[in-house]
């Protein structure tokens, strides 16, 4: 049991240390090491202009998307050297956050569904950051339960006609390209009529329109599709097989916003750390000890279990199942550090923004935290993957199954 | 990096899960629970002839020189078995003890006896309600003799010798405090079993009047040493616990498999599909910390506080959510004294005490976690 790097990883790491070293925005490095959930981290800078930058030289060097191969615009690395890279990017890690949805979801689905000469035209942008893509599943019938999908797809010669409308995009505003989940035969089973495609998210019909969140940010969008024209060689997968193929995109979704997700603890750890309450430091405190322990020990949990599946990675193994925990415990846990923090601050808590303790930290923490609980498959649907996958329980009884989509109740009352 | 076991540590883990299956069934359990044996003999003495007993003790005191990872495995087995054996006492706490500050003589005397199982041990610590603290020993050591009261003690009834905290002097410092080997078979000792949550692992009360005492480490060092021993203690129980919590996990999910209830399984129900779900959680986040202890354990790093006082916490969360979520699971049969689930619901929260609360460890993590950032 050991925490070292065999001979070639550390080769590797210092590598991708001297380079990251010589390379990175460092002005950017201190706002982007205390960002936190929710709050916008550069003042100075346009964000997606700074991203867009260091995912290109990066690309140029041969350090984007690691574990592609190289002909699609990676870098045909192991598991445990795009674990490695991550861990030396550190906070410039935060600049990839626009492209975590292409990169961990898109650009996957690509590659085992598009046609070659797809994946060598769309692949490398794509890797690179010149091109940015969104991934077009969720709707407003259909969220946890993806496969409910009522966006239509109707061929039409050579062409698919598309009318319908998507929720939740993330960064569809700033798009060039979205996978998309349609229903192509509403007359079987749900799970049966569903197809796949990539598209163009400048074509005529598209049109995108931000969501304004409870947090007051808009960092999703809706997007509306009318009589929008596919070819279909833009299909990925059979006809009917979506289903199939969306299983890919999300097993990766899933695993890559877990890999970003935050506890808040190290953040809380740090203001109860120099915190002053009414008779004496917050740190000193019993009750405010004891929590701070709970979450510390979740966090340390967390941490030593992406070790362990990190040990799998470089030994060559495929992790285990424990990973899947990851997004469950810190999904509730940031949300309630944040309510902790505030409650710390007494009425004073109330205040947020620039007027609040900390810049409003811990109060932009609390807002945007309702949604990590949700995105990537809510708590509960967390809780049936680990029951089902990783425990072996039975699936759902799901009274919908057999029967054909366009037949499914569609209201719960009246 | 392998931040896992080796493996070898593995093969040994699998051996000791075999062993403990066959000749640790459940029912062997029931025979110390319904009070007709105070622990395994049997077993015991199976235990010294597999060599775990002395796993980690050097080979030149009769162990088998393995290691801590080793004993780390084959304390999560002892977990998940729920085995009715002084193992925690004799092992973790004695055991560390005396490779921590005993002499040579008192090495070569209690070391080897430990490893064949001719002798159990344990600490003599608690003096009645309260955390580990200095302040709450008052039993004197003067002249060579012990005077005071020790309460609860692990296996203190079937314990030959015991390592006891004694006060030493009265400057209200840590270093008031000494430790002594006290062989208890020899007189002025009077042992007094005491009912407890787990009988299949039983607490007592020991009066030491005038009862002859060696000293163990240097006088005004037992505080120091006490700490290490129970951190030591504390990262092995945490591997306990964890196997606890595994079993624990296993037999609500059997259950739900099993169990039919309008019309379905009952693991088909979200509700108690996310309640083992949650509990899949505790015991991953229990053993993933006390995997940590075990680097720091194994390698005596400076981490070692930190992660002992994590794994403690994280692991009697695991095993006592665990414990208690199975009987749930279980529903009415689950609180029969026939059905399993209470032994590990029992052991749970025995461990939870047995090294300190779950408040003390909390306040330990805390002042460990700001020493390392002031540092």
């Amino acid at each position: 049991m050991n925490f070292d790097d065999t001979p070639q990883e550390a080769q590797f790491r210092a590598t991708a240390r001297a380079w990251i070293a010589a390379n990175a925005p460092k002005q950017y490095e201190e706002e982007l090491r205390k960002s936190s959930l929710g709050r916008t981290v550069l003042k100075n800078a346009n964000i997606l202009e700074v991203a867009k930058a260091w995912q290109k030289k990066k690309a140029d060097a041969g350090w984007a998307c690691l574990h592609w191969p190289k002909e699609y615009g990676g870098r045909g690395a192991s598991p445990i050297e795009r674990v490695i890279w991550q861990q030396e990017e550190g906070p410039f890690g935060q600049l990839s956050r626009m492209f975590i949805i292409g990169h961990g979801m898109c650009g996957p689905t690509m590659m085992a569904f598009a046609r070659e000469e797809h994946k060598r035209t769309y692949l490398p942008p794509l890797a690179s950051g010149e091109k940015v893509w969104c991934q077009l599943f969720s709707e407003p019938a259909g969220g946890s339960d993806v496969a409910g999908l009522r966006t239509r797809a109707e061929k039409d010669g050579d062409d698919w006609i598309i009318n319908g409308q998507k929720i939740w995009t993330s960064g569809a505003h700033y798009s060039d390209y979205g996978i998309l989940l349609t229903r192509t035969d509403p007359t079987v089973p749900k799970h049966k009529g569903l197809t796949m495609f990539f598209l163009d998210m400048k074509s005529p019909g598209v049109e995108v329109r931000p969501i304004k969140q409870a947090s007051g940010a808009s960092d999703f969008n809706e997007v509306y599709f009318t009589n929008v024209r596919i070819p279909d060689h833009q299909r990925l997968g059979e006809v009917g097989d979506g289903w199939n193929v969306s299983l890919t995109t999300l097993m990766n979704e899933r695993s890559a916003i877990g890999a970003a997700v935050s506890t808040g603890f190290p953040e809380l750890f740090e203001y109860c750390s120099s915190l002053m309450l009414d008779d004496g430091p917050a740190i000193e405190d019993r009750a405010v000890r004891s929590k701070l322990a709970n979450w510390a020990v979740k966090a340390s949990g967390l941490k030593y279990t992406s070790m362990r599946a990190i040990s799998a990675l470089s030994r060559g193994e495929r992790p285990g199942p424990e990973n899947s925990i990851g997004k469950l415990v810190a999904g509730s846990m940031i949300q309630d550090v944040a309510t902790y923090a505030l409650d710390l601050q007494g009425a004073s808590g109330v205040v947020s923004g620039e007027d609040g303790e900390l810049a409003g930290r811990f109060q932009a923490m609390l807002l945007r935290a309702p949604g990590t609980r949700v995105e990537g498959g809510t708590d509960e649907i967390m809780r049936n993957i680990i029951a089902e996958r990783v425990l072996g329980l039975p699936g759902d009884i799901r009274v919908d199954k057999d029967v054909p989509f366009n037949k499914i109740p569609t209201k719960g009352r009246g | 990096m392998n931040f896992d076991f080796s493996d070898d540590q593995k093969q040994l883990r699998d051996q000791a899960r075999k062993f403990l299956a066959e000749k640790c069934p459940p029912k062997a359990v029931r025979v110390v629970l319904d009070g007709k044996a105070p622990y395994d003999k049997e077993l015991w003495k199976g235990l010294a002839e597999m060599g775990f007993l002395g796993v980690a003790i050097p080979e030149e005191f009769g162990g088998a020189g393995a290691g801590h990872l080793e004993l780390c495995v084959i304390a999560e087995e002892m977990g998940r078995a729920n085995a009715p054996v002084p193992f925690s006492s004799t092992v973790y706490l004695a055991a560390e003890a005396l490779l921590i500050a005993g002499n040579d003589a008192q090495k070569k005397k209690w070391l080897p006896a430990i490893a064949s199982g001719e002798a159990i041990g344990t600490l003599a610590l608690f003096e009645g309600k309260g955390n580990p603290s200095p302040k709450h020993v008052k039993l004197t050591a003067a002249n060579g003799v012990l005077n005071g009261v020790k309460k609860p003690v692990a296996d203190g009834a079937i314990a030959d010798f015991a390592v006891v905290a004694a006060r030493t002097g009265s400057s209200g410092r840590d270093n008031d405090i000494s430790l002594f080997l006290v062989d208890l078979k020899a007189g002025g000792a009077q042992v007094k079993s005491l009912t407890n949550l787990d009988p299949t692992r039983g607490q007592a009360e020991i009066i030491f009047k005038d009862a002859k005492a060696e000293p163990l480490g240097a006088p005004g060092e037992g505080w120091s040493i006490l700490t290490q021993v129970l951190d030591r203690a504390a990262v092995l129980c945490a591997f306990e616990q964890v196997g606890g919590a595994d079993r624990a996990l296993e037999m609500g999910r059997d259950y739900a498999l099993d169990r039919i209830a309008f019309g379905r399984q009952i693991g088909s129900f979200q509700a108690v599909k996310h309640m083992l779900a949650d509990m899949y959680v505790s015991a991953t986040l229990a053993r993933s910390n006390s995997y940590y202890g075990a680097w720091a354990l194994s390698t005596n790093a400076a981490e070692l506080p930190e992660a002992a006082a994590a794994a403690r916490i994280s692991a009697t969360q695991a095993f006592q959510h665990c414990a208690k979520n199975n009987i749930q699971v279980h529903g009415g049969m689950g609180f029969t004294w026939e059905f399993d689930c209470h032994m590990y619901y029992r052991r749970a929260n025995a461990m939870a005490l047995g090294l300190g609360s779950l408040t003390y460890w909390e306040d330990q993590l805390i002042d460990r976690m700001r020493k390392k950032n002031a540092a």
